[in-house]
């Protein structure tokens, strides 16, 4: 009696929950192909007169094409810089023996509570006025380039590389690096994909840093071109700003469909094992 | 591994290259001693060298020069006039400032209890073993967190706009009268409650997922067996060994509340009436608006003491009731 009731909740349950966390996108879509009156009049599920206008704004006024440009070529760089100076950070704390190196990862991993905020103001001010990196993507690359989530992350995964596998690297007489470059990073390509997939997701929807850093119109990255096509209060075109955001979604949800399990392994393998 | 091996074997004459081990540790090495000591070490040392330069340089430094400048008047360009601690004087009843605060800790409370209890009831139903198409449900309820937030605020501003958002015309359709979901102060908090809501819980409940699945069920089972119902076996057996995650959600949660800015930002521009502004949101302000560089760099000392603070706080009655169970 009890079983036979469980399952059909369960099911309408997780069902409803699905549709709830769908339906924003949904909307989304269905007003990104709606006129501006249609939107605001409010009453329409579907677009009562579907219109491509508002694509057409975003990419003809709006130079679109140019800010997924930016985001995506900022976005590949920064993950593949960090990507790589955390795989090799990872590997030196998973596979090697050195004075400090307890005290060395106790600080790393302590610094990953450091809320971005913390260094926000001075971070700005040393870019604009030592490193004169205002209006450049460095900002978004470089300080992050290696960071502690990462290296710990990497580690992890590299404690299971086989010690007697680089030992035979070693007295074949290859180099360090080599050893790292030829054995240890072909090993753990599913680690540094998980790993990748965070690293461009989080620069590719960045929000608050590049609304700090990129000023001119032509360096915004997709998120901080959104924002600035609010206009006044009260004169938001939503129209336009629906297309712009179907356009801000679309490539994070094709990643997300290809690569999900990649992703939720690595989200997971962080904090179950720290 | 054998394909390795073969892939790396050398002709005799290049097996001792420049930069090989045997041949630089005793041919070549620092005079200073200290240098000589830590030569063995080299390469460990030197992989692990571009974090904690780039640590020291975008991080270690930016703090200590933070403090500096929050002893500072300075409009962000031209000379910094030293006003020792007027800064923090003036923080401490700044009522702005102490608002916001108090919005984060407001909002935390509307939103994590009841994202962190779902979270749990979710991962436990989509762990269960009749469920199929398990990694299906998780995605769809994880896809938000993989959104830009920026066009997820704005969407949910469409959907919670008062007069023709989605919402309010679907509750008219019950008869219910319209929710000024933006335009009132604690609406406006419920409706960014909802929206991180939105957002996180996908990502809270892989993490209870994962940790549900490194308990093994035979402890469930035992319980059923020994008579208990579904629900106390889950109460009693599974929350219990379920807390660590449960306590390393709650704390990424306070961190990520006292943290917010593009949240507040897109979808209620932090009113109505300072109702939604965060910690961050105000640094924000103060930084690019007001240009006002050392108050804002006494500020963010404030908020990262205060999470600190509120961190320790929790992690300290975890570990207490710990200690009288």
């Amino acid at each position: 009696m009890r079983l036979s009731a469980e399952k059909p909740i369960a099911y309408a349950s997780i069902i409803a929950l699905s549709a709830l966390m769908i339906f924003p996108f949904v909307w989304m879509l269905s007003s990104s192909f709606k006129p501006f009156s249609e939107i605001f009049a409010g009453n329409t599920f579907l677009p009562e007169h579907p219109t491509l206008d508002n694509y057409r704004s975003l990419f003809e006024q709006n130079n679109a094409i140019l800010k997924l440009w930016n985001s995506f070529y900022i976005a590949s760089l920064a993950t593949g810089i960090s990507v790589f100076l955390c795989a090799l950070g990872g590997y030196a704390f998973a596979k090697f023996r050195f004075p400090g190196r307890a005290l060395l990862f106790g600080s790393m991993l302590a610094s990953m509570a450091l809320p971005f905020a913390v260094v926000m103001v001075p971070l700005f001010v040393m870019m604009r006025n030592v490193f004169h990196w205002i209006d450049t993507p460095w900002p978004l690359i470089i300080p992050g380039a290696a960071n502690a989530f990462g290296i710990f992350f990497m580690r992890q995964y590299m404690l299971s590389v086989p010690d007697e596998m680089l030992d035979a690297a070693r007295v074949d007489g290859a180099g360090e690096f080599r050893i790292f470059w030829r054995i240890v990073l072909p090993t753990s390509v599913p680690g540094l994909v998980s790993l990748g997939i965070i690293f461009f997701m989080s620069s590719w929807n960045n929000f608050l840093w590049p609304l700090a850093i990129l000023h001119s119109d032509s360096m915004q990255t997709v998120p901080v071109m959104l924002n600035s096509l609010q206009g006044p209060p009260g004169r938001t075109a939503f129209d336009v700003l629906m297309a712009g955001s179907v356009v801000s979604v679309l490539p994070m949800l094709l990643v997300f469909l290809l690569l999900q399990r990649r992703l939720v392994a690595g989200i997971t393998s962080g904090a179950i094992k720290g | 591994m054998g394909e390795v091996r073969r892939r790396l074997r050398r002709p005799p004459d290049e097996a001792v290259a420049p930069g090989d081990l045997l041949l630089d540790a005793t041919a070549w090495a620092p005079r200073r001693a200290w240098a000589r000591s830590l030569w063995p070490y080299r390469w460990p040392l030197l992989f692990i060298s571009p974090f904690f330069i780039l640590f020291a340089v975008f991080n270690v430094y930016p703090i200590g020069f933070s403090f500096w400048l929050s002893l500072h008047d300075w409009p962000g360009l031209g000379p910094m006039d030293f006003v020792g601690l007027a800064n923090y004087a003036e923080l401490s009843h700044d009522t702005i400032f102490w608002n916001s605060m108090l919005n984060a800790a407001l909002l935390f409370f509307i939103y994590v209890p009841v994202m962190t209890f779902l979270a749990v009831v979710i991962a436990a139903v989509l762990n269960s073993r009749f469920l199929k198409l398990q990694g299906m449900w998780r995605a769809l309820i994880f896809v938000p967190n993989i959104t830009s937030m920026v066009a997820a605020g704005y969407t949910f501003r469409l959907m919670l706009d008062k007069d023709s958002g989605a919402l309010n015309h679907a509750l008219a359709f019950v008869h219910v009268n319209a929710v000024p979901w933006l335009d009132d102060v604690w609406w406006a908090r419920i409706s960014l409650g909802l929206l991180m809501i939105w957002a996180w819980l996908g990502y809270n409940t892989v993490l209870m997922l994962a940790g549900l699945q490194t308990i093994p069920p035979e402890l469930v089972e035992a319980a059923k067996v020994d008579g208990a119902t579904a629900i106390q076996a889950f109460r009693r057996i599974t929350v219990p060994l379920l807390r660590p995650m449960i306590v390393f959600a709650v704390t990424i949660s306070i961190i990520g509340t006292f943290s917010m800015f593009t949240e507040p930002y897109i979808l209620t521009r932090g009113g109505p009436i300072r109702a939604t502004e965060t910690p961050v949101y105000q640094i924000f302000n103060t930084t690019f608006q007001d240009l006002r560089f050392g108050y804002a760099a006494a500020e963010s000392y404030v908020y990262f003491a205060i999470i600190v603070v509120v961190t320790l706080f929790q992690f300290w009655s975890v570990s207490s009731r710990d200690s009288v169970q």
